[in-house]
């Protein structure tokens, strides 16, 4: 049997684990506020992104002088991945999640003969992958220092996809992120960013134009030129901000079960301990009885 | 007084300033254009400059924009600027650091191109800095 002091150094063991993860669920869930938040605030400078490129890109998808960022190379050889995790983890499946989704993709991809190029944002990303497709990795941009997800942070990423388009190194990007539902469903996805995808805009508002139609300064084809680019950042800068938000429901859920179940462990230590303890008085009793009664 | 129209000033990362506006005069990259209440629907890229907000709530104020797209519709006026701040915020110092970087730019340029663009950008940076002394 146990001793009751080893009782006693788990179950304090165990309470200073419970204060870790109660801790962590609460800066998770104020963080997690402030990440929607800046997911919202980034929501109307995307929609009205969307619904002009939508617009745009439609009257010129199949016309053969559609920039390469909306027509693609006309090659399908090269694939560039971008997996999107966070730094840290204890955020239950999040991590895992989303690099599970992209290692699916790219052994199908693999499979299909293609080159397979990895970019990783985050570290978590990159450490999942790294055993599997370590050669394919072409560098981690670790966000470690970065407090919130600044624009800046996304432009920086996109100049570097943008210029590894033009320089000929790849032919197709997908990012890979998790995209916040709610504070407990989080839905890893796949986007595909370049060549760019025109959707009909459903979501976004449409305007009414009062029977006029839209002057473009310059013509269409440059302010798409010009749109393309800068809605690979924007894009990138979303799939970010998404993260960020998904990362902390995940990481509040995880610790909260985490707490739960340390209160659990606590509980059942406590009986154990008790049971001991009672034993132990129990037999030191009978010791004496039959000590007294053997005079 | 003239009839006022709604503007709204957006960054990716979040409304910077709405406010109704007599006019607004916008640098386009073809030229500087106002916008009134009624004007025509209009898609125009932004190049960096100075945007002039007038008889708004506020009063008139500048803002200088880096990078957009400016869209008139009959709802409004929407300048989506990839960064922005008040004029008055805008430090020499931040500008000419800028501009150093852009000058360094077209000088490592690899193609045409790239050139092309960086100097256009040191072009439009120029002229900021030049209102602001």
């Amino acid at each position: 049997m146990p001793s009751l002091k080893s009782f006693r150094v788990r179950i304090a063991s165990v309470k200073s684990t419970r204060k870790i993860t109660k801790a962590l669920n609460l800066v998770a869930a104020s963080k997690l506020r402030r990440a929607q938040e800046a997911a919202v605030n980034a929501r109307p400078f995307a929609e009205r992104m969307e619904r002009v490129l939508s617009n745009l890109g439609a009257s010129m998808v199949g016309n053969p002088g559609a920039p390469k960022l909306l027509a693609g190379t006309g090659r399908d050889d090269t694939h560039l991945v971008i997996v999107a995790t966070s730094d840290r983890g204890l955020a239950g499946g999040f991590n895992a999640n989303i690099s599970k989704m992209a290692r699916q993709h790219i052994a199908k991809l693999t499979a299909e003969g293609k080159q397979v190029k990895i970019l990783a944002i985050g570290r978590k990303g990159r450490d999942a992958l790294r055993r599997d497709y370590g050669r394919n990795i072409l560098d981690t941009i670790e966000l470690g220092g970065v407090k919130a997800v600044g624009f800046t942070t996304a432009h920086e990423i996109a100049t570097r996809v943008l210029d590894m388009y033009e320089a000929g190194e790849f032919d197709v990007a997908t990012i890979f992120y998790s995209r916040f539902q709610s504070v407990i469903s989080q839905v890893p996805t796949m986007q595909r960013l370049i060549p760019a995808e025109v959707k009909q805009a459903e979501g976004a508002p449409s305007v009414d134009l009062k029977g006029a139609i839209y002057t473009y300064e310059p013509d269409e084809s440059e302010i798409l030129a010009d749109l393309l680019p800068r809605n690979v950042a924007v894009q990138i800068f979303r799939a970010m901000l998404e993260n960020a938000a998904s990362f902390f429901g995940a990481q509040m859920t995880a610790m909260d079960n985490a707490t739960r179940n340390a209160g659990d462990v606590i509980d059942k230590l406590t009986i154990q301990y008790n049971r001991t303890r009672q034993a132990m008085i129990t037999k030191e009793l009978i010791e004496i009885i039959s000590g007294a009664e053997a005079l | 007084m003239a009839e006022k129209f709604q503007f709204d000033l957006v960054s990716p990362e979040k409304l910077l300033y709405s406010a109704h506006a007599e006019q607004v005069v916008v640098p386009g990259v073809e030229g500087d254009f106002g916008v009134l209440a009624g004007h025509a629907p209009l898609i125009s890229i932004v190049r960096t400059g100075l945007v002039e907000v007038k008889g708004s709530e506020d009063g008139d104020l500048r803002i200088f924009v880096r990078g957009g797209l400016a869209e008139v519709t009959p709802a409004g006026l929407t300048l989506l600027a990839e960064e922005a701040m008040p004029f008055e915020d805008l430090s020499a110092a931040d500008l000419d650091g800028r501009i150093k970087n852009l000058e360094e730019d077209v000088a490592d340029a690899k193609d045409d191109r790239a050139k092309n663009r960086a100097s256009e950008a040191l072009d439009q940076l120029r002229q900021v800095r030049a209102l602001l002394n």
